[in-house]
Parts: C-alpha cells; structure tokens; sequence
C-alpha cells in the first residue's frame, strides 16, 4: 500500500470504518509477507547467524598450551594479535592484488560491458553468454588449468619463447595469483556494468552531443556517471571475494607469500589458533560489510 | 530575408523504410515554423537532421547557407529541446542550464553570468541547486528550455516540447513559448503532432504525412485550402463529399446535387468537397436561404459540447458532421428532425479523392 494512497485517505473526512478495515489490511498485508519470507528467514538464520555468532564467540575465547579452544577466560587477545606483522603483511598483501584485480577487472571489463550492451539482442545475448560459460566447469578445475598454462614449459611460455621473448614461469608469482582472480571474478564486474550501461538512457548522451560535448566528453560526462552504480557494484563483487579468496592464491600463489585467506585457515588448521583465525575472519567480514553498506549508500544516489 | 534552415531533396532512409522522402523547405530567420504530421510522417527525423542526430541519406540541408548535411551535432549552431527533455539527471538545474557553455570552454564568470539570465528567462530563479528529479513536469520542461536557449542557438528546435504537460500547463506554455520566440526573435522549428498546438503557435506549418512534406503555409492557409484530403483531415476535421468536376466552375456530388465553386481541376476529375463542420449551417427543412448550396437530411445524434452542440446529419447517401456555436436562442434540433445542411460557396475546399 503506498504512502499516496494512505495521505489520500487520511485527508478524507471518514468515519472510523474506513480506517479500521484499512488497517486489517495492512496487517494481513505485513503477515503474508512474513510468511513468504520464512524459509529465507530461517535459513539465514540456521546457516548464517548462528554459525556468525559463533565464530564471534570463539574470537573471544583462549587457547591452551595444547592448542586447544577453551570456552572461557574470555578475552580480547586474538583481536591484539591482528596487529602482529605476519598478519599486517598479508592484509596489506591481499588488500593490494585485490585492489589491482578489481582494476584490471574494471578496466577489461567496462569495454567489453559497454560494447554488449549497445549491440543488437542476438550479438548482445551471445556475449553475456561468453561470460557465463566458464562457470558451468567447476572452480577448481578452471584454476588448475591456469596452472598448466602458466608452468614454464607450458603453452605461454612456449609463445613468448617463439617469439624470441625466452621462457616465462610465471606460475607462484604474484602476476599468476592476480591473473587467476581477475579470471575467476570479472564476470562479477561485467554483469552490474552491462546493466549499467543497458539501461542508460541514450537520449541523454544526444542532448549532451547537441550541447557541444564531442563523444569523449560525452563518455566522461553522462555516460560514466550514470554508470557509477554499475562500477560500484562490480567493483565490490569483484574486491570483496578477492580480498579473501583462498584457492586462487593456494593453487597459483604457491603459498609463499600468502594472502588473508590462507592466513586464516592456517590459523584453524596448522597453528591450531582458533580464536586468532575467527577474529581475523571476523574483522575481515566486517569490513565487507561496510564496504557493501557503502555501496548501497552511494547506490541509492543519483538514480 | 535569410534562410535560416533549408532543405533539398532532403531523404533519410532507415534501412528500407523511407522516413523522409524528398522535401524541399526554407524556413526563414526569424520564423516560428511548426511541422505537423502525425507519429511516424518523418517530422522528428527531420528534426533531427537538422540537430545532427541523424545523417541525411541524400540531399542537401544548409543552416545559414552552409552546408551541415554530415557536421556533428556539436559542430552546429543549434540546439534541441528534446522530448521528455532528456535533462541529466545528475546534475544540478544550474550545471544543466551552464553544461552546453562548458563544452564551450566558456569563461566560468561568463557562464555564472549566462547561467542566471537564462534561469531567470525561464522564471526558475532559486531553483538552480536542485535536480530534475525535483521539479515538476512544468519546471523541467523550463529547464530544458533553458539549457538550449543559454547558448544562444540561431535555430531552437524543439522536440514535442509540450507533449508531457497536461492540457491547462500546455496551454500556458504554448503562450509562453510564442511570446518568448518575439522576444529573442530566433528562429524556432517546432515538432509537434497536435494540430491546434502548430496553428497556435506558428507563423507558418509543414503538414507532414509518409516522410513527405504535404504542404506548407500559415495556418489559415492550410486551413482554409487544404491540398490534400489528408491535410484537411488532419488539420481540423473536415466532411468529404464526393463528387466529380464537371465544368472549371461546377462539382457534381454523387447524388446528383451540382455546386458552383471555382475548381482547378480538369472535367471528370474525381474530387471530394471539404466542408469543415462549423462552416456548414442547419436549418429546418425548408426554411434554408435561397441559392445557396444545401443538402437535406434527417438530425441523426446530437451532442452537447459546452461551447459547441454538434450534430450527425444522415444524408441519403451519407452522413455529415454539422458544429454550431452554443448561443442562447440558437434553435436546438432534435434527432428525426427533418433539416437542411447549407454553406457558403467561399466555406469549402475541393481536394482530389
């Protein structure tokens, strides 16, 4: 029911019925929405609120000398450990090549979104159809491919040596780690860009043209701002699972220099450090929460 | 007089359809001219030729004598208020009124300056931070105005400007619009698919129907000598008697009735005379003056339009449409009452059929 209609009916000089049967419908209205929106509600709530909160509790929690979690003594060392160097380095570290994977992502990912979105249904169709395609082969199997393309020996490196450029390894170096999550992650890019640009409307770029803007400033000035939500989003799903991708940098990294993800899972599994890796998981999520309220924020402008 | 926009043998082609076929125009500085037609007849893609937005398949279309055909919209001395406005919606009202200075590269005191004499042109003087989002229909189609306006274009074109407005605001726009075009004395190309609108407005129409231009002149010539059955019926409503030229001087109706009237067409030619339903008297059987053309029917519908009560009479052989005037003691037919349609010789029109 619309804020209009309510004003509407409340201008009304009405007797009391009118409003009484407008507000059962109103909560019939909320009731089934409530239902609807069950199985969602406990879903989320069963598989991740709960397993949040305890994570949360085990952020707090000791470690013995065994290396074992003991729930109790709460306290807030885990949380004083983040500022240990080993973890800085990789904050810093998987805040870097996720900030250049979203880059690159961006920059690769706008033409293609751009060209797509202006060309008739069947080229267009096809493209979104090329971006869809590697996810029917399963994550794993698309990362050790790269593996085999990126091995000295393997097919990169035989065209650079061909062509006199001599043999590359690029495979555990950071180029491979940041070429494997631009792989994995620019479709995340390409899809909100291309709705960007989709639905903007070209009326605008000819009133700027009648304006005297050449194309290029045209780009600049109406077609880059009215596509800024499409940028934000991508940019977010793009720099969020980077931030802390695990099997990329596991696979192709080699795990010398190793980012968030694989910090955090060696605190679980070989440091024993429980607390340590939840409050790391934690800090991590909350700053992908923040930066998703951001994006929602910055979003909801200029539309 | 200078030409400010001139056409020959102007044709845009969309694939295979033919969107403007052959029009040959000169649209005088100065002049407020209206292309009417209605939706699909070519006039926006006109239009839009003359902004840039579409180039010509062939032809030839000058602005003040020089050659455009091919120039892009920015290189052109004229500017376009579009339909719906097209304002961006992401910017302030003042950066959408000062954007087409900017591209300029404008003196930014200049652009201030400019910015708030157009602004004020338009009556929105404390409007200048807020978006098009919130302003009214009205207000944004001001803006609009403005932002063509403050580049001081040689010819504004204007794109169903008007379209979006309710009845009461396009009225007061229409009015607005002309007096502004006085004022500043630019020449305006006005697009537009409502008839009273053009024959308010314009110092001289474009009737366009099929991509081609159909006939030009000031409203009352086209009102009153339609070239075409088209035109009369577009512009205005009009009844259409068949018949055929008998002499230079005499129409034979097809029931037999012989009117005199001038005719240009040849003997035999088979015409249609166009009666415009307030041109056409009624009266009760018998009581029609002497040597006037008239025709006698039956009152068929009668329907009360405030300012006007218009009637369907039922000829024989088929049914005119008869408008007059709500006066008091004007006499008021009933239907079944026997009457006579008459008109004065100069009242009509002869278009072929």
């Amino acid at each position: 029911m619309s804020d209009a209609t309510l004003d509407q009916i409340d201008d009304v000089d009405h007797v009391g019925l009118g409003e009484e049967v407008e507000r059962r419908l109103q909560r019939s209205e909320r009731r089934r929405g409530f239902l609807l929106a069950l199985p969602a509600y406990v879903y989320m709530i069963l598989f991740f609120v709960v397993p949040l909160i305890i994570v949360l509790v085990y952020s707090f929690a000791t470690r013995t000398r065994t290396g074992d979690t003991s729930l109790s003594g709460w306290n807030l060392d885990a949380y004083r450990r983040l500022t240990e160097d080993f973890i800085i380095d990789s904050v810093v570290r998987s805040a870097v090549l996720a900030l250049i994977t979203t880059l690159i992502c961006l920059v690769v990912g706008y033409p293609y979104a751009y060209f797509a979105a202006t060309r008739g249904p069947t080229v267009r169709n096809l493209m979104l159809i090329a971006v869809m395609i590697p996810f029917w082969t399963n994550f794993l199997v698309r990362n050790y491919s790269w593996r085999l393309l990126l091995s000295s020996g393997g097919p990169i490196s035989s065209v650079t040596e061909t062509i006199g450029l001599g043999e590359t390894d690029l495979l555990f170096t950071r180029t491979a780690v940041v070429l494997g999550l631009v792989y994995s992650f620019l479709p995340f890019m390409i899809l909100p860009l291309y709705a960007a640009v989709e639905r903007l409307d070209w009326r605008l770029v000819e009133a700027s043209r009648d304006l005297y803007s050449n194309g290029f400033q045209s780009f600049i000035r109406i077609v880059l701002p009215l596509s800024l939500p499409g940028i934000i989003a991508g940019s977010i799903l793009v720099f969020v699972p980077s931030l802390g991708a695990y099997v990329t940098p596991e696979i192709l990294g080699g795990g010398k220099s190793p980012m968030l993800g694989s910090v955090i899972v060696t605190q679980f599994l070989t440091a024993r450090n429980w607390p340590v890796g939840a409050s790391m998981s934690f800090v991590l999520m909350a700053v992908m929460l923040v930066s998703t309220v951001i994006y929602f924020r910055s979003g909801g402008k200029n539309l | 007089m200078t030409t400010a926009v001139s056409m020959r043998a102007l044709t845009k082609r969309f694939d295979d359809v033919v969107a403007v076929d052959d029009v040959d125009l000169d649209i005088a500085d100065g002049e407020f001219f209206a292309l009417l037609g209605p939706s699909g007849c070519g006039k926006t893609t006109t239009l839009r030729m003359i902004a840039g937005l579409e180039i010509p398949s062939a032809g030839s279309l000058k602005i003040f004598g020089d050659e455009v055909g091919t120039l892009p919209p920015n290189k052109r001395p004229v500017n376009t208020v579009f339909q719906n406005y097209a304002l961006f919606p992401h910017m302030s009202v003042a950066d959408n009124v000062g954007f087409g200075l900017k591209m300029q590269k404008v003196a930014k005191d200049e652009i201030a300056r400019r910015v708030a004499e157009a602004i004020s042109l338009v009556q929105l003087a404390g409007m200048e931070d807020r978006r098009p989002a919130q302003l009214s229909g009205g207000q944004q189609q001001r803006v609009a105005l403005a932002r063509a306006l403050v580049n001081r274009p040689k010819v504004l074109l204007l794109d169903e400007p008007l379209a979006a407005l309710d009845l009461k605001l396009r009225q007061g726009m229409q009015f607005e619009l002309k007096e502004l075009q006085r004022e500043i004395g630019i020449t305006f190309v006005f697009v537009t698919h409502d008839q009273e609108e053009a024959m308010s407005m314009a110092d001289r129409i474009g009737v366009m129907g099929d991509g081609k231009l159909l006939q030009v002149g000031t409203p009352e010539d086209i009102y009153d000598t339609p070239v075409s059955r088209f035109v009369a019926d577009f512009i205005g409503r009009s009844n259409f008697l068949p018949g055929t030229i008998e002499s230079p001087s005499t129409v034979c109706l097809t029931n037999g009735t012989r009117v005199t009237m001038h005719t240009d067409g040849d003997a035999g030619d088979a015409v249609a005379i166009s009666l415009r339903p307030e041109r056409a008297h009624l009266e009760v059987r018998g009581e029609a003056p002497e040597g006037q053309p008239s025709l006698d029917g039956l009152v068929q519908t009668v329907t009360f339009l405030g300012g006007s009560v218009v009637y369907h009479v039922g000829l024989d052989w088929m049914t005119l449409e008869v408008s007059t005037e709500n006066r008091p003691g004007l006499q008021r037919h009933q239907p079944g009452d026997a009457v006579t349609v008459w008109w004065h010789e100069d009242a009509i029109a002869v278009v072929p059929r």
